[in-house]
């Protein structure tokens, strides 16, 4: 107990026991959700209030994953498509960085490029799939060019826009020390924009996703996206179902790295 | 000779609608050693005149000599002074200090120590590793200093570089100012608004008027005056005496036009 005397670290005690208590209280309704939803869908499938062939149970997906990890199967989907959507967001990325960059570097190209963007920004990327596995070859590059194509250009727009706004007087700062282009780039205007490229690093963690698994249902060879196609194709929707809670696991694990990464790179802003 | 000549300026703003006067035949001298300053109702092109001057603008006539050689690209002489820091947040206290050092490529040990000691004499000694947000708005103005004096420039240019501050913290980095600049024997210019700033710091004072830009006027800031540093200079009898002075002057600018 700490003496009544002092009054002020009891108050800020208080504070600190109402902060965790109401912390406590998120965690718990979100506890009661994920549980009562497992329990509701188990239950709901059990007694045919929905149709278990359509829509599995958790205990159905529980035994095929435990299966699955048995045999080994899973995890050389799971390696496979985790390995083509890191690729092929970190190319993403990076090349729609760059693009940037040159957009930045040449101001009359990115005046001429302006509509040519706006239309491959509308156009929807995976209408690209089947010319892409022509050009790849049925195998892991198309795929992962799926998966950097979706996510390049709004890259690029994203993060040319940044570039442009950084504060002048930073510019006007480096110029004043006679610094050239480059330093500028080097010094300011890329640092004063990695926050936006963090956060479009966001963004391009679930379209790479999107990529990837379309690009595995074209090419249908192995992956996660390949598990849902052909649990599909023999009506096994507990394959389908598995692959996609395994998706939603990964993808939100790879967002909290990002997250993360995020933390440690602007801390100081 | 002197110092620095700015020889019959004029600049001319373009966009699609219009084409703006900002100086018209501006012509004048520093010499070396010597605290001026601009000042002169907004619109007037002080600020345009400071950045011809750090040659950051080409002018559309006339030149710009300084030691007698005409300045056409950035000059390593010249430091420039924002109206706020820019210390880049994402550089600790001291690589935003290295980094005029850098660029100009002298990124020697001794002009590293040169300028610790001026971080030194900005009485931020142990802030080294921190970044500007943990420091004060008075504190990083006076980071910004260091940083513009580190690469040791002949003429300091400071674009109000004090009003973005409070007024007490105002009074205290002119005071450091002025003393720093007296003590390392630096030529400077100060654009400023504030009339009352512009005596208390200067030896001469450019009243400039606007539509167009030009220079009207020069004054001769009393010896008694430029002895003294700015705060005790704003006690003095004759600083009052010259603050109506100019204040008349330039409210006769403002009305006029």
């Amino acid at each position: 107990m700490k003496p009544l005397t002092n009054h002020k670290p009891s108050l800020h005690d208080q504070y600190l026991a109402s902060l965790r208590k109401e912390k406590r209280w998120v965690r718990f309704y979100q506890l009661i959700i994920f549980v009562g939803f497992f329990m509701l869908w188990e239950a709901a499938s059990r007694y045919q209030w929905i149709d278990p062939l359509l829509f599995s149970s958790p205990s159905k997906i529980w035994s095929l994953l435990m299966g699955k990890i048995e045999d080994g199967s899973l995890f050389s989907h799971i390696g496979v498509t985790l390995f083509e959507t890191v690729l092929g967001f970190i190319l993403g990325t990076l090349l729609g960085t760059c693009l940037a960059a040159l957009l930045w570097w040449f101001p009359r190209f990115s005046k001429i490029a302006d509509p040519y963007l706006v239309i491959l920004n509308a156009m929807p990327k995976v209408a690209l799939g089947p010319i892409l596995i022509v050009a790849f070859g049925p195998n892991f590059s198309s795929i992962i060019a799926m998966g950097t194509v979706i996510s390049v250009i709004i890259t690029t727009i994203v993060v040319y826009t940044s570039f442009r706004e950084v504060d002048a007087n930073y510019i006007k700062v480096l110029k004043t020390f006679g610094a050239s282009r480059f330093q500028c780039f080097k010094e300011a205007v890329l640092p004063a924009s990695f926050p936006a490229i963090i956060s479009t690093l966001k963004v391009n963690v679930g379209l790479s996703w999107v990529g990837v698994i379309v690009g595995e249902f074209l090419v249908s060879k192995q992956g996660l996206g390949y598990m849902i196609i052909y649990g599909f194709q023999v009506f096994n929707f507990t394959l389908v179902l598995l692959s996609l809670l395994i998706i939603a696991v990964l993808a939100t694990l790879m967002y909290q790295i990002v997250a993360l990464i995020e933390k440690s790179l602007i801390k100081n802003r | 000779m002197s110092f620095l000549v700015v020889h019959d300026i004029s600049h001319t703003y373009f966009t699609e609608k219009t084409a703006t006067t900002a100086l018209e035949h501006i012509s004048l001298s520093i010499d070396q050693g010597e605290f001026v300053s601009f000042i002169g109702p907004s619109g007037c092109g002080k600020t345009t005149l400071l950045s011809i001057i750090a040659s950051l603008i080409q002018p559309t006539e006339g030149t710009v000599t300084l030691e007698g050689k005409k300045m056409q690209a950035i000059h390593p002489a010249v430091g420039y002074m924002l109206q706020q820091d820019y210390l880049f947040p994402w550089k600790t206290i001291e690589e935003n200090l290295f980094l005029g050092l850098k660029i100009m490529e002298i990124d020697t040990p001794e002009m590293r120590a040169s300028a610790l000691s001026l971080l030194e004499r900005m009485d931020l000694k142990g802030t080294e590793k921190h970044y500007p947000n943990q420091l004060s708005g008075g504190m990083r103005q006076r980071a910004a200093l260091a940083r513009t004096l580190a690469t040791d420039p002949k003429i300091l240019l400071l674009d109000e570089p004090f009003s973005a501050l409070d007024y007490q913290t105002k009074l205290r980095l002119e005071e450091l100012v002025w003393q720093t600049l007296k003590e390392y024997r630096k030529t400077a210019l100060l654009v400023t608004h504030d009339i009352g700033e512009a005596i208390a710091m200067s030896d001469r004072i450019f009243l400039f008027a606007a539509k167009p830009g030009r220079l009207v006027r020069t004054f001769l800031v009393p010896s008694e005056l430029r002895q003294l540093p700015p705060f005790a200079a704003r006690q003095h009898p004759s600083f009052s005496e010259l603050f109506q002075f100019l204040w008349k002057e330039l409210d006769s600018l403002e009305t006029t036009y």
